[in-house]
């Protein structure tokens, strides 16, 4: 029951925040804004990441294919796609829902126990709209950039880890990241990059719009709303990867 | 003026408020007042649409806002002004920008006009120029107040809504505070309903009071009389403080 009722409230503030915007112009204003704060601030640590998960994938499959049958292109091979299909797009989405969701939580959370989203309905403006709608569309907008950026750094991280350690060489490692390329997977990766990162911004911000009570209780909504964006995120992962693959 | 008329607001079963019925007067400062928890702030919220109420009326000049269709509700809005208990000032914006917001979303004003009205409502409350590209973190309680007064006036409203706007506030600021509302609504002949439980401000600027015990009206009348009211509810919440004992006795030791 209680799915339900999240449920529900969770669609019926979509219907509000995808209504007509009171003023195109300070839209827009605020969509630079969230795109700049939730988009451009997240390249840094995507990158970091990107980089040490490519050169652990490839030690790991370097040093785990013993077998002298296997080619050692595989190791650049097995990088690329791990990169493609689930490093760069779910993992990083899990890796956002914690960044960027905690944040859409406990600003919208903190805007509505200190009033300043009654304040906002008081004037006459939609708050579900004003405050909601540009970190959606800054999230969808960015995600697909950071899931270019990040397949690019984990492989870039692949070539500086495994030849550096002497694991394999770079020129194995090259020929492995070039061969029986799938386009597709990409793109695959690209829609389910846009669904996650549209559950990234809109469930954080249905649990801040709606959080009752104080800093504590803005605390507890931010972590259930990174739990609920990660589940969210593995089921809709299972579901799209049936469906598109 | 605003009317209401036989209001019922309860949660979750709860009730709230019973059958409340009355009128705020333009050009006077109408004071709700009572005990913490007495529902002074679920009325107010009920009458500005925070919260819809279950039975009941409640008429803007005539026009019934409890059955208004949302796109009016919304137009009617711009028309109100509220001052909320914490000053509810936008933490992203500076104190200009707050005041601006308003004007930025509904009025077609140009940039120079637009700056012109902020600089005028914001010297209105005493808000030095310094301070208007302060964030609201980086100025004090009194001064959020003043400049939450500022955004509720920059669109000219005819209703003024302001929730405890002394609380948290040292007497002499408190005193400030009042003045200007009171102010502003005589100057602009504005309906202004304050929420406190503040006696100082009852007996400053309560041109009409109306108290409110467990969720029922139990007296309404102005500054003058609520002295001399036989309220027994309404006597123990204004005679708390001695204060009020001592005015009391004095003025009818005086009239005797």
């Amino acid at each position: 029951m209680n799915f339900f009722y999240h449920a529900g409230r969770y669609f019926s503030l979509l219907a509000k925040v995808f209504s007509r915007p009171e003023r195109h112009r300070i839209y827009l204003k605020r969509l630079f804004t969230e795109i700049e704060a939730l988009g451009l601030d997240s390249v840094g640590i995507v990158v970091v990441i990107s980089i040490f998960m490519g050169g652990i994938i490839t030690l790991q499959l370097a040093y785990n294919m013993v077998n002298p049958f296997l080619p050692t292109y595989l190791v650049g091979l097995g990088n690329r796609d791990t990169q493609i299909l689930e490093f760069s797009s779910t993992i990083m989405a899990l890796i956002m829902a914690g960044k960027i969701g905690s944040n859409i939580t406990s600003e919208i959370g903190s805007m509505r126990v200190t009033e300043q989203i009654d304040s906002l309905e008081i004037m006459g403006v939609n708050p579900a709209s004003y405050l909601i709608l540009p970190k959606i569309i800054a999230v969808v907008f960015i995600f697909p950039f950071l899931y270019v950026l990040s397949v690019f750094f984990g492989i870039i991280g692949g070539l500086l880890v495994g030849p550096g350690v002497g694991a394999i060489t770079a020129a194995e490692y090259l020929n492995g990241v070039q061969y029986s390329f799938v386009p597709y997977y990409v793109t695959f990766s690209l829609i389910k990059s846009l669904f996650f990162g549209f559950l990234v911004a809109s469930v954080p911000a249905y649990f801040g719009y709606f959080v009752e009570g104080g800093a504590f209780e803005v605390g507890a909504a931010s972590t259930r709303a990174v739990v609920s964006t990660n589940i969210l995120i593995l089921v809709f992962d299972l579901i799209l990867t049936q469906l598109l693959l | 003026m605003i009317r209401v008329e036989s209001i019922y607001k309860s949660f979750e079963g709860k009730s709230v408020l019973r059958n409340i019925s009355t009128e705020f007067l333009k050009g006077q400062t109408n004071l709700i007042i009572g005990r913490s928890g007495s529902g002074k702030t679920v009325l107010l919220k009920s009458i500005v649409g925070l919260h819809e109420v279950d039975e009941g009326n409640i008429f803007y000049d005539d026009r019934n806002f409890t059955i208004m269709k949302p796109k009016v509700r919304k137009k009617l809005r711009q028309e109100m002004g509220m001052v909320f208990q914490g000053g509810a000032l936008f933490d992203s914006l500076s104190v200009a920008e707050n005041v601006r917001f308003p004007l930025d979303m509904f009025t077609n004003q140009t940039h120079a006009e637009k700056e012109k009205q902020v600089a005028f409502c914001l010297e209105r409350v005493n808000i030095s120029p310094e301070a208007f590209n302060l964030s609201p973190a980086e100025i004090s309680g009194g001064m959020q107040k003043r400049v939450a007064i500022a955004r509720a006036i920059s669109l000219n409203p005819k209703y003024l809504f302001c929730d405890e706007p002394n609380s948290g506030l040292d007497p002499e600021t408190s005193i400030v505070i009042d003045s200007l509302i009171h102010e502003i609504t005589t100057d602009l002949n504005i309906t202004t309903i304050i929420n406190t439980h503040d006696m100082n401000s009852v007996m400053e600027i309560g041109d009409k009071i109306l108290f409110i015990s467990e969720g029922e009206m139990c007296w309404e009348g102005n500054k003058t009389e609520i002295l001399h009211a036989e309220n027994k509810k309404l006597q123990e919440f204004v005679f708390a403080n001695r204060q009020y004992k001592e005015m009391r006795d004095a003025r009818l030791g005086n009239e005797a």
